[in-house]
C-alpha cells in the first residue's frame, strides 16, 4: 500500500488535491493510506517552498501546484 | 520532477499549440474592438436611453467597461503567468543567497513581482528562506513585494487609470518593500520570529522542474481560468458601483473629503484599506470613478497599497512563524511607509 501525505495547511489548493487524490483512489481503486500533514513544523522537514507538497512512499514528488490527474496516477499506479 | 523525462527525447515544435494561440489572440483583439460600439449600441440603442442621460451614460460606462476589464484581465494575466513558468521560489531562493542587504533588498523586491507566489505560502516560504541564510529584511522586501504588486492590481490600474498609474504603482510598490525590508533589517527583530523557525533543517534536494512549451501554455492558460474565475463577480460588482458613481456622483463632490488639501485623507485611506481585503479587483473600479470625481491620485494609491499589500489574511498566517512585536512591526512599517508614498503622489501630481 502506497503511503501518501497531502502537505498543506489548509489553503484551497491543498482541499483541491487531496479531493483529486481521493477521486483517483476511488476510480481506479487505488490502495492508499492517504495523510494530511497541516503542521508547519511537519510540513517543513520537507524541502517545499510552496504548498501543497506531495509526498509518495516518503518521496517529495510535487510542491506548490496541483498535478493532472494523469501525472497524479504515474506516481499512485506505477504498476 | 519527471517532467523532465518529456524533456528527454527531441522536443518536437508545437505547431498546434502556435496555431491556436495566434487564433487566440486575434480573437481576442477583434473582442477588444467591438466593445465599445457595443456597449453603446446595448445602452443607447437597444435600451433606448438618451444619450447624456445619467442612466444612460451610466450603462454605456458599464457596458463598455466590464468585458474590456474581463478582456484585459484574461490577456494580461496569461502573459504574466507565462512569465512566470519562468521564475520559481526555489530559484529566486537561490539568487538571493548570499546577498547582502540592500542588494538583496532590491533584487527581493524585483523578484516578488515575478516570482508565483500566494498568501497561503508564506509561511513555508519565509521558513524556507531564513533557514537558508537569507537575511531577515531581505526576506521581508520578497514578502511585501510579491503582494502588494498583484496582478490583477495591476492590470486594473492599466485598464481603468493608463499605463502611467500602473507604472507608478509598481514602482511606488518596490519602494515600499525595499524601505520597509531594510528598516526590518535594521531593527535586529530576529528574536521576534517564532523559535520553532530557526531549529527547522529540511531534509534532502528541492524540486527542480522543467517544463515545455506545451506545459508552460496550459500552467497559464490554467491561471487565466483560476484567477478570472476567482475575481469577475467582484470585478461586475465594482464596476456597477463605479459606473453609478460615474453616471450620478456631481464632478468634484470628492475634492474636499478624498483631495489633496486635507492632511488626514492619506492616513485615513489607509486605515480603511487595512481590512479590506481581495476586493482589490471590486475597489479599483470604484476607486476610478471617485478620481473623476476629485479624489486625488496619492489618496487613492495609498488606498490601494493598504487593500492589496497589508492584507488580514496573510498577516494572520503569518502569525504562525512571527511573534506580535514584529507582526506590529511588520503592518506598522508597511503602513508608514504606503502612507509616506500617499503624501509623495499628492505633492508631485
Amino acid at each position: 500500500m502506497l503511503n501518501v501525505k497531502i502537505l498543506g495547511s489548509g489553503c484551497a489548493n491543498c482541499k483541491r488535491l487531496e479531493k483529486n487524490v481521493r477521486a483517483l483512489a476511488e476510480k481506479h481503486n487505488l490502495q492508499l493510506e492517504i495523510e494530511k500533514v497541516t503542521d508547519y513544523a511537519e510540513i517543513m522537514k520537507w524541502p517545499i517552498l510552496s504548498t501543497p507538497g506531495l509526498v509518495v512512499n516518503n518521496r517529495l514528488v510535487s510542491a506548490g501546484k496541483i498535478p493532472s490527474d494523469q501525472q497524479l496516477l504515474e506516481w499512485l499506479n506505477p504498476a | 520532477m519527471d517532467q523532465t523525462l518529456s524533456t528527454q527525447h527531441k522536443p518536437e515544435i508545437p505547431w498546434r499549440m502556435i496555431g491556436l494561440l495566434v487564433l487566440a489572440a486575434i480573437a481576442w483583439l477583434a473582442a477588444y474592438n467591438i466593445i465599445q460600439p457595443l456597449a453603446n449600441w446595448i445602452a443607447y440603442g437597444l435600451l433606448a436611453q438618451p444619450q447624456g442621460s445619467h442612466l444612460g451614460d451610466a450603462l454605456a460606462f458599464f457596458f463598455y467597461d466590464v468585458p474590456k476589464i474581463i478582456l484585459l484581465l484574461g490577456g494580461m494575466i496569461f502573459l504574466i503567468s507565462l512569465l512566470r513558468t519562468f521564475f520559481s521560489a526555489e530559484q529566486t531562493r537561490a539568487w538571493l543567497g548570499g546577498k547582502r542587504e540592500g542588494v538583496g533588498n532590491v533584487l527581493a523586491a524585483m523578484l516578488g513581482i515575478v516570482t508565483p507566489f500566494c498568501s497561503c505560502s508564506a509561511v513555508p516560504l519565509f521558513i524556507g528562506f531564513v533557514e537558508s541564510g537569507i537575511p531577515l529584511g531581505v526576506t521581508f522586501s520578497f514578502l511585501i513585494a510579491a503582494p502588494t504588486i498583484n496582478e490583477v492590481a495591476v492590470v486594473l490600474l492599466f485598464g481603468l487609470f493608463g499605463w502611467k498609474v500602473a507604472g507608478i504603482y509598481i514602482a511606488s510598490g518596490l519602494i515600499i518593500s525595499i524601505i520597509a525590508g531594510v528598516v526590518i533589517g535594521r531593527l535586529k527583530m530576529e528574536r521576534y520570529v517564532e523559535d520553532f523557525v530557526w531549529q527547522m533543517q529540511s531534509q534532502g534536494e528541492g524540486l527542480t522542474e522543467k517544463l515545455t512549451f506545451q506545459e508552460r501554455i496550459e500552467r497559464s492558460w490554467d491561471s487565466v481560468k483560476e484567477i478570472v474565475g476567482k475575481v469577475w463577480l467582484y470585478v461586475v460588482v465594482g464596476i456597477a458601483v463605479g459606473a453609478g458613481i460615474h453616471g450620478y456622483v456631481p464632478d468634484a463632490a470628492l475634492a474636499g473629503i478624498m483631495g489633496r488639501q486635507e492632511w488626514w485623507s492619506v492616513p485615513a485611506a489607509v486605515l480603511v484599506g487595512i481590512p479590506l481585503y481581495s476586493n482589490a479587483a471590486g475597489v479599483i473600479p470604484i476607486v476610478s470613478a471617485l478620481m473623476e470625481k476629485g479624489a486625488s491620485l496619492g489618496t487613492v494609491l495609498a488606498f490601494m497599497m493598504s487593500v492589496v499589500g497589508l492584507s488580514l489574511p496573510e498577516t494572520i498566517i503569518l502569525r504562525r512563524v512571527l511573534k506580535p512585536q514584529l507582526i506590529a512591526v511588520f503592518i506598522g512599517v508597511i503602513a508608514v511607509a504606503i502612507i509616506i508614498t500617499g503624501y509623495l503622489f499628492n505633492w508631485i501630481m
